[in-house]
């Protein structure tokens, strides 16, 4: 082998094992096993999150000179579903919110009912899962406050949160879900209000929920309904929320 | 020269080329995972939130003239026409398409930001565990004492060292065997500074973190800088990366790789030659 025809050959391994090494990375992505052993490190990353923070530590919080002049909506912004349909076109004159499953008293609320529960104000920053931050400010019932007039049973361990939006428009509607001491969270609230005026459609009418030590993505819009469950199982494919059935951590908290 | 002897000397530890190939590995899982992540929202912004009408660095696609998508990034002021690399790039089809970084450079490669943090997280925390023990070995074994801290006399030749880097020559003898001040320099940038502080803005990032690391994130200009900051330091990685690999192809590529891999480095050995002005030995 001359010394140039050994440089050829070096430089086609090279490149050749940078391909497969590329090739080699996308093939494991897609092996269900290797997907497995990737998402193994949920449970770690979970658990670190509530080892490393008090229960109760806030979220920082801003003034109103560090809000967002665009906020932006990102998700379902204008739901098409009838039954959200339904509920838009009376200015949500009609809307009622259920909380139910393993409570003691199942309840059903009109929006001034929540509206006289217990509030709290905060301005917030909101991280989606993509990158960006928004600051903003909500108002809202404390969901804990909400959660004890109906009386969570001693095996309630988990929050759902169902809406009344379809990301595909189809049958699969949103839903999110968090620990039920997560609720309890001092900024954990049913908002109703952002920035000082009524909760638009874009951002969740007529309510949301504020979990401000999570991503984006578990800050349900359109909830029509509140659940409490021993487990998961139960629900859309089992991991506790829409994109969490798509791949995304339960935890949402990085 | 001619006279020289070939002598074998023992250069890296064990702990240390595993720990360094462990690391190889998850740096490029990690940064390419990384850019299928930042590919999600191609655009970097300083301060607390993102102002979106002007983010100090943006990767977008838009129609030229001819109708053609057209690739542009921007840094601050500057915009450039980076088509076929940033901005826009071939989808899996093979057409051109609006992504941040091409698909060559991410994990996986076509766009999907729930496997991308997957990865991301996962070699995370391997990397965190990695240099953990490489900390504690370090320590322990007193490679950070004896091996990296630099010496007095590190300190006052590194003017030397300076100007023999600038003229690519490298200590082929005894003094070969230890690492030399710009080495030490290197080294310990990448430990302490980058590889801790890509961490340390990984977490700034969390919301969840945020509730007892709010004053880091402060600190550091908000959670936007962090975020920023995280980009920066894995460019930084990358640039290391490049002229180590630079430096071990220029000084002798053979021996630099068997020494990481085997731990054995060969040196010449002048045993009668008087010094000359221009030697490189310590004292």
């Amino acid at each position: 082998m001359s010394k140039n025809d050994r440089r050829r050959f070096l430089e086609m391994m090279a490149l050749a094992s940078g391909a497969a090494l590329l090739g080699g990375c996308d093939r494991l992505d897609k092996s269900k096993s290797f997907r497995a052993l990737l998402a193994m490190a949920d449970a770690p990353t979970d658990f670190a999150l509530h080892a490393l923070t008090p229960e109760n530590a806030l979220a920082q919080e801003f003034t109103e000179a560090d809000l967002s002049p665009v906020f932006r909506a990102n998700g379902s912004i204008n739901p098409q579903t009838p039954e959200y349909l339904a509920m838009a076109a009376n200015g949500f004159a009609n809307y009622r919110l259920r909380v139910h499953g393993l409570v003691r008293t199942p309840l059903s609320f009109s929006l001034g009912q929540i509206r006289a529960l217990p509030s709290r104000s905060q301005i917030t920053r909101h991280d989606c899962v993509e990158g960006w931050s928004c600051i903003g400010k909500w108002k809202g019932a404390l969901l804990g406050k909400m959660l004890d007039l109906a009386g969570p049973k001693a095996n309630a361990r988990y929050v759902l949160f169902h809406c009344a939006d379809s990301l595909n428009n189809d049958n699969h509607r949103y839903y999110e879900s968090i620990y039920l001491s997560e609720a309890y969270h001092p900024q954990s609230i049913l908002a109703y209000d952002m920035n000082d005026a009524t909760l638009d459609i874009p951002h969740g009418a007529p309510l949301r929920v504020r979990l401000e030590r999570k991503l984006g993505y578990k800050q349900a819009k359109y909830i029509v309904g509140i659940e409490l469950a021993a487990n998961l199982s139960g629900f859309g494919r089992g991991k506790g929320g829409y994109w969490e059935d798509r791949g995304y951590q339960w935890h949402g908290g990085i | 020269m001619s006279e020289a002897r070939l002598i074998t000397t023992y250069r890296h530890r064990l702990p240390v080329r595993v720990m360094h190939w462990i690391n190889v590995v998850f740096l490029f899982a990690l940064l390419m995972s990384g850019l299928q992540i930042f590919n999600a929202h191609p655009a970097l912004y300083w301060g607390d939130a993102s102002d979106f009408s002007s983010p100090a660095l943006s990767l977008t696609g838009k129609p030229g003239p001819d109708g053609d998508l057209r690739g542009e990034t921007q840094i601050g002021g500057h915009r450039f026409d980076t088509t076929g690399v940033l901005g826009v790039s071939q989808n899996v089809y093979g057409d051109p398409a609006r992504r941040g970084f091409p698909m060559w450079s991410t994990i996986p490669g076509p766009r999907n930001l729930a496997q991308g943090r997957r990865w991301h997280f996962f070699f995370g925390w391997l990397f965190v565990i990695n240099g953990l023990a490489y900390l504690l070995w370090s320590w322990r074994a007193k490679h950070l004492s004896h091996d990296l801290a630099p010496t007095r006399g590190d300190w006052r030749g590194i003017g030397k060292s300076l100007w023999d880097h600038m003229r690519f020559r490298h200590p082929t003898g005894i003094e070969a065997t230890r690492y030399n001040v710009l080495q030490k320099l290197a080294y310990l940038l990448v430990v302490f500074v980058l590889a801790s502080g890509i961490v340390l803005m990984g977490i700034a990032m969390s919301p969840h973190m945020n509730s007892v690391l709010g004053w880091m994130v402060d600190l550091v200009g908000g959670r936007q800088s962090a975020r920023t900051l995280h980009f920066i330091i894995a460019f930084s990685f990358l640039a290391f990366i490049a002229v180590h690999v630079f430096m071990v192809l220029v000084s002798g590529p053979v021996n630099q790789m068997r020494s990481m891999i085997t731990g054995r480095y060969r040196i010449r050995e002048r045993p009668t030659a008087p010094l000359t002005k221009g030697d490189h030995v310590k004292e």
